[in-house]
Formats: C-alpha cells, structure tokens, sequence
C-alpha cells in the first residue's frame, strides 16, 4: 500500500534519463574554428574550396581539421589564438571571392546529434560579440516614396495636358498641387481619382485652386513594413558579407531592427557598414537650356572640379544593380564593375543611346543623422536624432557609346572607398535611414570571465545548500539533495532541447532557483516532522507531509511564475535570460521536488512494515 | 523546532517600525531619487582592463583633452578594471572613440571589456516597462490570492508586498547602488519570493481558523507563524546562502541584483509575519469569512 506505483518510478527514470542525455551535449566544450563560405549565396561551398583552404594551411604548424558542411568549409583548430592566426592567414591567401567567420564549432558526438541533443546557445554577454538595435526612419521612407510620387505625377500631367503652377512635397508628407484654374484643378482631381489609390479621399483644397494629396493610413502602413522588410534583407546581405557566424538580424516591434553578431570585436567597422545608406543614382548631365525648376547643382565628392548642375530625373538608382565588384583600373586607380539587371539595362541603353557626347553623372547618395538640440514644451534643451542626405558627385563622364547592362565606375577616392561601395551596392540599399539606438558589446575577455563567475557561484551555491540540507534532514537530505542536482540536470536539458540562450543573468536565475527549489521540500518535511509530533506513524506523517504540502507549494510556484511570465514579457536582453531560467526552473522545480523525493522516500522506508522512527 | 513566540504581542512597534522605513524610503525616492544606471538614463560606458593597476586621473585628464567633458571614470571590481561612464550622451559612436583615444597611448595593451550605448528613447522605454511589469506583477498576484484564497488575504499580501517594493527600492536610494534593470528583474524576484512566503503563512492561518476551535483571530495567526516559522527560517537561509554565492562570485553585472534579492528576502521574510499577517488582523478576519466557502480538505487531493 505504501509502495509507490511502478508507472511513477517508470517515468521518473525515463525524465531522467531525458535529462542526462539532452543536458550531455553541454559538456563537450566547442572547438575555436574558421569558417569559410562564398561571398555570392548562389554558390555553395565545394571541394574545391577545401582544397584550396588546404593548399594555404598545410605547411603552417596549426593542428586542424577540415570538413565540408553544407554552406561552408569548416577549419577546427585547437586554440583561440591559432583560431587567429588561421583567420589572418586565409584572408590573406584566399582571393576576394569568399567570406571568413570565426566561429565555435561544437563537439557534441555524432549519436547525440543524431537524436537532436545540442548543446545550448550562450548569449552574447558570455561568449563576446556585439548587439545593437536599430531605429528605422520610417518617415523618411514616407517622404521618398512621395517625392517618387511627384514626379511621376508631373509626366503624368504633362502627358494628360494638365497645366499646374506648383507641385511640391510638404512638411508633413502630404504632396500640394496648385492650379491656374478651377477646370485644371478639377481635371486633375479626377485624373487623380482613377488612376491613384493610395491617398485619403476625398481630396483636401485648404486654397480654391489647390490640392492635397495626403497618404492613407493603410498606405503608410504599408509603405513602413516595405521599408523595414527591406532593411532587414539588406541587413542580413550586409551581415554576411561582414563575415560573421550565426548572426541575429531580427524585427523588433513597429520599427526597430536587432541586430547580433557573435564574435565581432571591431564594432566602429561593424556599425560604419550597417547603418550606412549609400546608393548611386545616375543623372545625365543638366543642359543650358534644362529649366532651373528641373535640375539640381550638386558638388564633387573628392572637392576636386566646380560643382556641376544634373538633371532631376533619375535614369536608374542603385536598386538596379545586380552585381558590384571592386578592382582596378589599367592606371591602377579603384573602380567599380558594375552589372545591371534586365530593366536596369534596359532603361540605361535607352537613355544613353540618344545622349551620346553628353555627359552621365554618377550620384553617391547617403543617408546621415546629426545631433541636433531643440526645445521641449518645458523650454529645455533636448538632443534629438536627425537624418539628412548627402549627394555628390563621384563621377561626371562623357557617353562616348550607348551603355548596356555592364560598365564601371571611376573616381573613388581610394581601395577601401571602392569595395565598400561595391559591398553596400552588392547588399542592396535600405529603404530608409535608421539610427543606433542602443549598443552592447562584450569583449571575449569579459565573456569567459562572466562564465567562469557564472560557474563558480553555482559551484558554491549548490555546495552550500546540499551540505546544509543534509546536515539538516539526513536522510531525507539526501532525497532533497538529489532532487536538486535532477532539477538542474532537467533544467539544462530543457533549455537544450528549446535552443534557448544562457546568459549571465540567466546563470543567476539557475542559482536562484536551486535557493528557492528547495522550499518544496522543506514544506513537505517541516509537515512530517509536525506530523510526527503530533503522534502519527512514520508512513502517516509522510503521507500527511507530502499531501498536505502540496497545495501550499502550488500556490507558491504560481506566484512565482506569474512574475516570471511577467518578466518575459516585458523584459528586454538581460532581464529575459533571467526569466527563461526561473520559468522553466520552477516548473521543473515541481516535479523533482515532490515526484522525485516521493518515490526516493518510498524507496527506501516504504516496504518496512511496522517502520519505528525515520531520519528527518 | 517548535516555536511558541508571541509574535503579534510586537504587532504595534512593528507597525511603527515599518512605516518609519517606509517615510525614509520614500523621501529618499523623492530627494534623493535613485542612482539610475544607464539602461535608464542613456548614454554611454566604457569598460576597459589594463595590464597594470590603472592611473584613474591620467585618464581622465587624457578624456578631458580629447574632448570628453562630462566623463565620469571609476575602478570597477578591481584597480586594473577602469569604468568610463558619459550619461545622457545621444552619440552612438562615442564608445569607440574613447577606446581609441585611450588606446593611441598605450597601444594594444587596453583589453576592451564592453562598451554599451543606450539612446534616450531607450532609457524611457526601459524606465516605463520596468514601471508596468512591477505594476503588472501586483495586480496578477492581488487576482490569483484573492481567487485561491480570499479578498481578505489578497488585500493583505499586496499591502506586504507594497512595503517590500518601496524598502528594496527606498535602500538602494539612500546608499545609491545603482539601479538598472538587473535590478528591475530582482525586484521582480523579491515580490515572487516575499508572496512565497505569505502564501505558505496565509495557507496555514486558513487552515487552523477553519479547524480550530477557538475563536480568537490572534491567538490563530500566532500559532500559525509559529508552526511555519522553522519552514521560514530555512528556505531564507537557503536562499540567502545562493545569494551571497552570487555577490562574492557572480561577478561586478550581477553583485547589485545579487543585492537586491538578499535585501528583499530579509524584508520579504519580516512583512510575511508583520505586515501580511498583521493587516488580515486589523482588517478582522474571523472564522465566518471562510465558512462561505466549500472547505477545502487537502488530505483529499490526489498525489501527483
């Protein structure tokens, strides 16, 4: 009768045995290890290019190991410095065509991979690397895509014989049309009306010959996720030619964007690359007789030569370009090997093929943000974030034949100047400017000191506890004791199994809840202990002890897990890696505190008939 | 251990005890308002290791001359470590510039620990999550006792852990700890942990009031604190002795949670008996306000 049901030690043998081999994984330590992939993501890596890693490596004193994954070739090496050396001698040797990231490889054996037992993902606070998040500047975005509207508004108009006497973009977005008349006002109302769909109607005239042509909200709406879709793909492009492995590039909220790079030390490189907006607009040079209204002055961007006036029209932008490749000139000099797509060449040949002996203006456009101190409503000075474009010339270049979906770019300052402007044209332009709102990088230095800390204060703190508890309980110690060691085992194994991400404040939620685990247990045991003075048979007062205690321990690990929950919810970084473990802690907490001691205590008293006295 | 204290005998000094924290508390919040970290504040910190003990005043000097005013520099953890913080500051890049400035002099030997920025939007995002989620946090635990339990009790606890939040909150004020979110998530903690307690005495109050034969509320929730009073004691020293694992060995980023939690426990461990308990006695608990209620039996419950 006291004999605990063999289903239960059933399960609890196979939840251990759950445990134990889904925790495994954590303890074969990574290898420090290079990984190497091609720059286009159409190719993926061959034998070819691990033979070629091996050409360069073979006669250097590094013990390594090559293998050929599925993206990429992998180099394992024995130490983080030879990780280094490895780095810096394959970007030296291999030509420009590949990426090389730093990586750790795990260890784990080819039996626990097999069945999906992986090691856990250590946040970037224990391993080093860099997060930033991101604000996109959907407003900018807003504004772009009208400007776009304007001009096509005015061939449009042209085209229809509609006659204006202003069109402009205004302050808050909202394009303003004025009018000669009454009858070209209301001609281009209905103009508008059937061939636009993207405006509120009707349409507003604050003047008699005016209109206002203001976006809808569903517009806006979708014009900001576009842009924030599109950041982010450009994002990823980016990140990937930066050379880093198992990068985060998540959506945050409305309109931010995380970013992660694990490994990356040079943050000033990482955010220069990232956050910049440049693109290329090509311009066919403005004409003597171009009207002031329809061209633009615009000045060198070396400083050298005057500044030069380019027609306002764009022929293509930088979104045409297929692919980009820095190299040099027969003079040496950096350029740019740019390849068109389909409609890009088209448009360019069409533009080029009536223009020959004219001259084509190549535009580097750039996005940046300034500090700029305005007043609040309460008269204080108060820094805010702005973004401003910059446009200039890099080129200006007579058209001695008409162009087609291939040609290069001169008058780049310098190397570097040319392979990152083949990088950001490559990786795609974003959409709309954005600003860093936040940065946390963590050296690798601080990394392996935060988990040496981490492992420590568990060490001691599950040290302290068992000892105080078997001091305490004896026997029953030992049932606690083991409970707790199962508890983290589980713990472990199920924050494995959801690949989620140890961090610091996450090794403190573990410690945390071995402190508070053990509650369960001294519940149940101050309730024997209560139980038997009051009289009551050993086997009485344990089954009192557990059946009593367990509601109070219920309510308690609810609460708990109530601000756990909480915290998850409206934690950010650090305050949700300490969540994550408390959660999954508790809930594991509850089955090992009580299950596990239950069938531990049953064990060992509950066959004795007639049992006297039991250790507590 | 048994216990036979009369712990409500103290109930009116406690009384005086607690408010006198809680005026303190809450007067150093308003004048002397929290040390708050930069997650709230904004801006940007640098921390750096030198090889060799670091000469604090020489940095700052050199920060001075490169242009960084407002730069506060300080030891972090040990005399190696240097601190660089710059509060308030919007510029996302300056981190980078102080590690190279710093760097020019002494080439390669500075080892960049991390550098953090916070924008200033962040820092009221942050400030204003923290603020919900403990609002959140209250409000859950009000609903689940008054469901589980009764409005009494629920009244009572939210009262135990109002006065946890405000002194937890009102310490780190008066010796400015600094307060970032680390500490947010452990104050958190401390009402997760102060309710653990109060349910395990409110649950036993609930008990005895429903079996025991006399009347008196007081003499009740007397034995009841005394018959939970060993259960207190041990998981406080249980949890306690984690905690002081983490402030000795956790490392500098988790000392000031670790800190938090072990100010919140001792408080949280008090207000269960003095607060919590004290507050269903003056708000007159009596046996009838359970008799509506089906009695519970736990005995009846299935093992899990």
């Amino acid at each position: 009768m006291r004999r605990y049901g063999i289903w239960k030690y059933l399960l609890i043998l196979l939840v251990l045995g759950f445990g134990v081999v889904y925790s495994l994984p954590n303890l074969y330590a990574p290898d420090p290890a290079v990984q190497i992939s091609y720059t286009s993501s159409s190719q993926s890596a061959d034998s070819f290019l691990a033979e070629r890693v091996e050409e360069v490596i073979k006669d250097q004193n590094i013990s390594t190991t090559i293998q050929l994954e599925e993206d990429y070739v992998l180099i394992r090496t024995d130490t983080y410095q030879n990780q280094l050396k490895l780095k810096d001698l394959l970007s030296r040797n291999l030509v420009n065509d590949v990426v090389i990231a730093l990586n750790l490889a795990p260890t784990t054996p080819k039996w626990l991979m097999d069945i999906g037992a992986n090691p856990m993902k250590l946040g970037l606070d224990l391993r080093g690397g860099v997060h930033f998040l991101m604000q996109v500047d959907t407003e900018t975005a807003i504004k772009n895509r009208q400007n776009g509207t304007l001009q096509d508004l005015r061939i449009r108009f042209r085209e229809e014989k509609i006659r204006y006497n202003q069109a402009l973009v205004q302050g808050d977005s909202s394009i303003l049309l004025k009018f000669n008349n009454l009858e070209s006002k209301e001609k281009a109302e209905e103009f508008i009306n059937d061939n636009y769909t993207q405006f509120n109607l009707p349409l507003i005239s604050n003047e008699i010959n005016s209109l206002e042509l203001s976006l809808s909200d569903l517009e806006i709406e979708q014009i900001e996720s576009d842009a924030i879709d599109q950041n982010l793909t450009t994002l990823r492009n980016r990140v990937n030619e930066l050379g880093v492995s198992e990068p985060i590039v998540q959506r945050q909220g409305k309109k931010r964007i995380v970013v992660q790079l694990p490994g990356i030390q040079d943050t000033a490189e990482a955010k220069n690359i990232l956050g910049k907006t440049a693109t290329l607009e090509f311009h066919l040079e403005a004409q003597m007789d171009t009207p002031r209204s329809r061209k633009t002055s615009y000045p060198y961007r070396n400083g050298l030569g005057a500044p030069a006036f380019l027609q306002d029209s764009i022929i293509l932008g930088g979104d045409q370009v297929a692919t980009a490749q820095a190299s040099f000139d027969e003079n040496g000099l950096p350029q740019v090997n740019i390849t068109l797509d389909g409609e890009g060449g088209s448009k360019m040949h069409r533009a080029t093929r009536g223009n020959i002996g004219k001259r084509l203006g190549v535009l580097f456009v750039e996005q940046k943000t300034r500090t700029v101190y305005e007043r609040d409503i309460e008269g204080k000075q108060v820094p805010v974030q702005e973004s401003y474009e910059v446009k200039e010339i890099i080129s200006l270049a007579t058209i001695r034949a008409a162009l087609g979906t291939t040609f290069r770019i001169t008058g780049l300052d310098s190397p570097s100047e040319s392979s990152e402007l083949a990088l950001l044209l490559r990786a795609g332009a974003l959409a709309a400017p954005m600003t860093f709102v936040e940065e946390r990088t963590v050296g690798p230095s601080l990394g392996a000191d935060n988990i040496q800390a981490g492992i420590f204060s568990m060490q001691l703190g599950l040290l302290l506890v068992l000892g105080f508890i078997l001091f305490y309980y004896r026997i029953f110690g030992i049932a606690a004791s083991l409970a707790l060691t199962f508890n983290i085992v589980l713990l472990v194994a199920i924050m494995s199994i959801l690949s989620a991400t140890l961090t610091l404040p996450g090794i403190a939620g573990i410690v945390l809840t071995v402190g508070m685990a053990v509650d369960a247990n001294v519940l149940i045991f101050s309730r024997i202990r209560e139980e038997l003075k009051r009289g009551r048979e050993p086997l009485d007062a344990i089954d009192a002890g557990y059946n009593r205690a367990f509601l109070t321990i219920w309510d308690a690990n609810v609460t708990t897990l109530i601000v756990a929950v909480i915290l998850l919810s409206y934690g950010t970084g650090p305050v949700k890696g300490f969540a994550i473990t408390l959660s999954i802690g508790i809930i594991t907490s509850m089955f090992t505190a009580i299950m596990g001691t239950r069938a531990f205590v049953n064990l060992v008293y509950g066959s004795k008939k007639n049992l006297e006295r039991i250790s507590i | 251990m048994t216990f036979n204290i009369d712990f409500l005998a103290w109930r009116k000094i406690a009384i005086i005890f607690s408010s006198i924290f809680l005026v303190v508390s809450i007067g150093s919040v308003i004048f002397k308002e929290l040390n708050w970290g930069l997650d709230f504040t904004g801006g940007t910190l640098v921390e750096l290791s030198y090889p060799e003990e670091a000469n604090i005043s020489v940095i700052r000097d050199t920060l001075i001359n490169g242009g960084f005013e407002g730069a506060q520099v300080a030891n972090f953890g040990s005399t190696r470590e240097v601190l660089i913080k710059l509060p308030g500051t919007v510029s996302d890049s300056l981190g980078s510039e102080i590690v190279t400035l710093l760097g020019s002099n002494n080439a390669d030997q500075i080892d960049l620990r991390r550098i953090e920025y916070v924008g200033p939007q962040i820092g009221s995002e942050l400030r204003d999550d923290g603020g919900t989620a403990m609002l959140l946090a209250l409000a859950f635990m009000m609903l689940y006792i008054a469901f589980r339990f009764q409005s009494m009790f629920a009244g009572a606890a939210v009262i135990a852990l109002i006065h946890d939040v405000i002194i937890v909150v009102g310490i780190f004020s008066l010796i400015q700890i600094e307060f970032d979110l680390t500490v947010v998530a452990a104050v958190l903690a401390v009402i997760g942990y102060s309710l653990n307690d109060t349910i395990v005495v409110s649950d036993r109050i609930r008990e005895n009031l429903r079996s025991a034969e006399s009347d008196d509320t007081k003499d009740i929730i007397n034995m009841s604190l005394n018959q939970t009073l060993g259960r207190t004691l041990i998981t406080s020293l249980t949890t306690l002795l984690v905690l002081f694992s983490l402030f000795f060995l956790g490392g500098e980023l988790i000392k000031n949670f670790a800190l938090a939690l072990i100010f919140g426990v001792v408080i949280g461990t008090y207000s269960s008996i003095y607060i919590a308990a004290n507050a269903l006695l003056i708000m007159g608990l009596n046996k009838d306000h359970l008799r509506v209620e089906e009695p519970e039996n736990a005995d009846d419950n299935p093992l899990p």
